[in-house]
Order: structure tokens, then sequence, then C-alpha cells
């Protein structure tokens, strides 16, 4: 019982201190516009009055948190999921990109850190290029891979993915260069006096003294991921995805359908980091950890 | 009692180590480090030797070359006529480490298990040795327990265990009770002596201890540093069957002395 209070006290007093700060904010960004359409119309309403209206608006510079509460729950629970207007549809689009990046790049960057562990020309030469390759903006590489896949034939579901392989392969590839390196000098002389061949030093030691590193740049890896299928979703015009309907929302105003489609956003990230925890947990159980 | 250097080199049947003029100097970024130098020692088989000096006196050295761990630059050694390397392909020895070093993820009887996995063993002969070398280091009972289930004490002794699962005829030991408490140390002394009485093994055993040395050895290596050499090497006179207050008996306290005559001797007490 303590331990819930002493976890969600804290939460609950920052959401409350974020959503009266979003109420203020609304209130002033919205003000100027609704005491232009007050004047024009003639209107001069007492200050309740004007400070509901400008939480109200249909399309609002900054909408108010029950606005977006309430389009998030209508996109959410109230749609038939095939609904192009369900936001569980559009998670769905953009969920099923980011899993298959998140497993590429996972796989992907397990594979360079085996390479870098194992193979000195590969430690030497590749780790530069691997950071090179996240100073490059991806939005600037996004559409470049969509457009150069589309014309060798490949669409849909694959170039997107591999946006999302391209940022989550390197979290893997860096923790698990670390993890594989981390069994400490005594463990691998102890496999030196067994005699123990470089595989079985590999898979008795150095995978298992790793996997606790793996799980935590799995997490930054999968939240990675989302923003590369998001990003990919923004070039190509896709019809379908929280980065179309991002997109959508922009070029019609419709701020509130934005804000819902962050939060389903982030709703995922969270839902991903979390199920990306408790397999590490499981794991980390199964391994013997000792219990927190 | 002590053995000179004319009867070190003679060639022996029942020689384990054989060390002559074996030297080794690390190359450091402050130039050369003489870790040993001009070390002629013979280990016979079923001794107990410990080889006791100040830190920098190359102790754990001489052990790690043994381990085929460093190579020496200098001199000759042998162990069952064997070069080091081929003693550690023909899995010669089990090596005791200063920690336990267990493998966190594994549960003690798999950590037993570990070396006899490596060489393939069947699971069935996995399990009878495993069972065998926990029942010495009496550790039954916790075959399925983690590392960190375990006091310090216990997981030295499952290391112990682990290092007896070869069944190699020598073991290696470098300070293995060094970071435990002196009345845990006193009971794994006398467990250790059991054990070797069982076995019949060949211990080499580094320790920074005097009264450990004592109790024991059957021979005591005094090792003093800059450049790490053997400055005396004493015979115990104490009985095999040792209860732990032989410690107070007049010939224990006159071994003592005599190691730490050793010790001054090579200015191991200086700075």
């Amino acid at each position: 019982m303590d331990r819930v209070r002493d976890r969600v006290v804290p939460v609950i007093t920052i959401l409350a201190v974020i959503v009266v700060a979003w109420y203020a904010f609304a209130v002033f960004m919205n003000a100027p516009f609704q005491r232009d359409l007050d004047r024009r119309a003639g209107e001069t309403p007492t200050t309740m009055e004007f400070i509901g209206k400008t939480l109200s608006q249909p399309k609002p510079t900054m909408p108010a948190p029950h606005q977006v509460a309430q389009n998030f729950f209508e996109n959410t629970f109230l749609r038939k999921v095939t609904s192009a207007r369900s936001l569980v549809y559009h998670s769905w689009v953009t969920l099923s990109s980011t899993l298959l990046g998140f497993t590429f790049g996972t796989a992907l960057g397990i594979l360079i850190a085996v390479g870098i562990v194992h193979v000195i020309a590969l430690d030497r030469s590749l780790m530069p290029w691997i950071i090179a390759s996240q100073t490059i903006p991806i939005l600037a590489v996004a559409p470049m891979i969509i457009v150069v896949l589309a014309a060798i034939g490949i669409t849909g579901l694959i170039p997107k993915a591999l946006i999302s392989t391209y940022l989550s392969f390197f979290p893997v590839a860096v923790g698990m260069v670390k993890g594989l390196r981390s069994p400490d000098l005594m463990h691998l002389d102890l496999m030196h006096t067994y005699n123990a061949s470089a595989s079985q030093t590999f898979w008795k030691l150095r995978v298992p003294a790793s996997v606790p590193f793996l799980f935590a740049s799995m997490k930054v890896a999968v939240a990675a991921s989302l923003v590369g299928a998001i990003v990919g979703e923004l070039p190509t015009g896709a019809v379908a995805g929280i980065g179309a309907k991002l997109l959508a929302g922009s070029y019609y105003s419709q701020t509130i359908d934005m804000w819902a489609a962050l939060v389903a956003g982030s709703v995922v990230a969270a839902m991903l980091v979390v199920l990306v925890g408790i397999a590490g947990k499981i794991v980390e159980r199964s391994m013997g950890g000792r219990p927190a | 009692m002590t053995v000179n250097q004319a009867t070190a080199t003679r060639v022996d049947q029942n020689a384990v180590v054989e060390a002559r003029q074996l030297g080794l100097t690390f190359q450091t970024n402050d130039g050369p480090v003489r870790a040993l130098s001009d070390v002629n020692l013979t280990i016979n088989k079923g001794e107990f030797v410990s080889f006791i000096g100040p830190s920098g006196c190359g102790k754990t050295t001489f052990l790690r070359v043994i381990a085929d761990l460093e190579q020496p630059t200098e001199g000759k050694i042998s162990i069952n006529g064997m070069s080091p390397e081929q003693a550690r392909e023909a899995r010669a020895y089990g090596y005791v480490f200063q920690a336990a070093a267990l493998f966190p993820w594994r549960t003690i009887e798999s950590n037993v298990g570990l070396p006899l996995e490596i060489i393939g063993l069947s699971k069935a002969e996995q399990q009878e040795r495993i069972k065998r070398t926990l029942d010495l280091v009496n550790l039954s009972g916790f075959e399925k327990k983690y590392p960190w289930q375990l006091s310090g004490g216990m997981q030295q002794r499952a290391s112990i265990a682990r290092a007896l699962a070869f069944d190699a005829d020598l073991l290696l030991m470098d300070e293995p009770f060094g970071a435990l408490d002196e009345i845990v140390r006193d009971h794994l002394n006398e467990q250790l002596l059991r054990l070797w009485r069982q076995t019949n093994k060949t211990i080499c055993f580094v320790t920074h201890s005097i009264p450990e040395a004592v109790y024991l050895s059957t021979r005591i290596v005094v090792m003093s540093p800059r450049p790490g050499r053997v400055t005396d090497v004493i015979e115990s006179t104490l009985p095999t069957e040792r209860p732990l207050d032989i410690r107070e008996s007049p010939e224990f306290l006159a071994i003592a002395a005599r190691v730490r005559d050793g010790l001054r001797a090579g200015h191991s007490y200086e700075d």
C-alpha cells in the first residue's frame, strides 16, 4: 500500500501541475483569436465566458486537455478498429512497421557487435561509421530510402521498417559491444584455464553477461523504432499510421486530431518500453537475478 | 631443511612443477618491470606448497606462469614434464582465483559443472562429479542456489569445488581466502587441509598470511620483491594431522619466526 502511494502520489502531482499549466497556456494561446472573433461579432463576454470560449474552439491554436482527451477517447474506443478515423487502426499500422524495424535493428545491432568484438579490423573500422550514421538527420535520409526502394519495386511496410532499423540498430550495437566485453578478466582467465574454445567462451560467458546490456539498449531502440516509423510515414504520403494522421492534421489545421495522434504515439511508445522492460525482468529472473 | 639449489636441480620423476632460472619481465609504459627473476623450484607430487611475500614479489605471477596465463621471458618451466601450454590443454590443473568468480547466472551445480561442460562430459557423468565435489567442500544441498544466495566463504568453497571438478592432480590457489574474515578463513583452512589429505593432490597456494602459510604447508616458499625472487624455502616439520590449536605450539611458532626472518632478509619490511 505504501509502495503504491509512494509511486502514485508523485506521478499524479506532476500530472496535475502539467494539466493546470496546459489549461493556462491554452487560454493564453487561444485568447487573441477569440478576442478577434468577439470583436467582429460585437460581443462583450464576461471573463468566465471568454475563458470558456477559448477552451472550446473547433480549431484552436492550442487545444485544451479535455478536447484532446475527448477526441482521443472517441477515436480510440467509439470507432470500429477498421475505420480510417480510428486511432487504434493508425497505431496498428505504425506499430507493425515499428516491430518489424525493431526486429531487424536488434538483429543487425547484435550482428555488428559480435563482429566488432571478435574481428579486430571491424573494431577499428566500423565504430566511427556507425556513430557517423546517427549524425545524419533521419528526416533527410527517410525520403531517399523510400524513393530508392520504390525505384526497385519495394514499397509498403519494408521501407518504413528500414527507417526504424536505421534508428534502432545503433543503441543495440553500442550496448552489445559493451555487454559482450563486460565479463571481467578473472572470468576470461578462468575460461582460458579450461582451454575453452572461442565459441565456448562466447556462448557460455559473453552472451549471458551481455543480456542486461541487451535489454537496456532494446528499451532505447524500441522507442527509436517508433520515431523512425512515424518519420517514415511523413514523406511517403502514407494514408495510414500515426505519422500520416499528424501530417493530415497539420494540412487541415485539425490541431485536436494532431494532439490526439501525438497522445496515441506516446501511449504506444510507453507500452513498447514497458513490454521490453517486462521481458527483460522475466529473462533476468530466469537467469537467477536477485529480486529487487 | 632448506632445499638448496643443488638438490632442486635434480630431475625427479615425482616432480609436478619444475622451474629453472625462470624469469619474467613485463614491458610497461614506465619501462620494463622484472616480476620474476632466477626462480629455481621443484614441486613434488602430493606436496602443499605455499608462496608468501609482500605484494609485487611475483608469487601470483609465478602461479599464473604455471597456469599458462603469463608467458615467462627467461628460463624454463615444466608441468608434469609438459610446457605450461600443453599442460593447460591437457587440463592438468584446477585454478582458484582471489575472488570466487562464479557466474552469477548459473546455479552452484551448473557453476561447478561449467568446466565439465567445456570438456564435453556426458550429463550423467557431470552430475556424478558435481555431487562428489560438492560433497568434498561440504556444499551438498546448495546445488540449486544462485551465488548471491551464498555467503562469501560458501562461494569460495563452490569455486574450489569447480576447480576440483576436472579431477586434475594439481590445484593452483591464488590467495583464495584473502577477502574473507578470519573466522571463516580458519574454518576453510581446516577444510582445505582435510580435502588435501583425502584427495592427495598437489597444491600451490599463494598467500600473504604467515599463520595461514605455516598452518597449511608442507613447504613454504618465501619470496621478495624488486625483482621478484625466492629468498628462502622452508620445509615444515609439523605433522600431517593439524588441529587448529597447533598454531600455539612452539614448533609452529618457530617456523613462523623463520618465515618472518626470510621476509626480513628479503627486505620485505622496508619500502
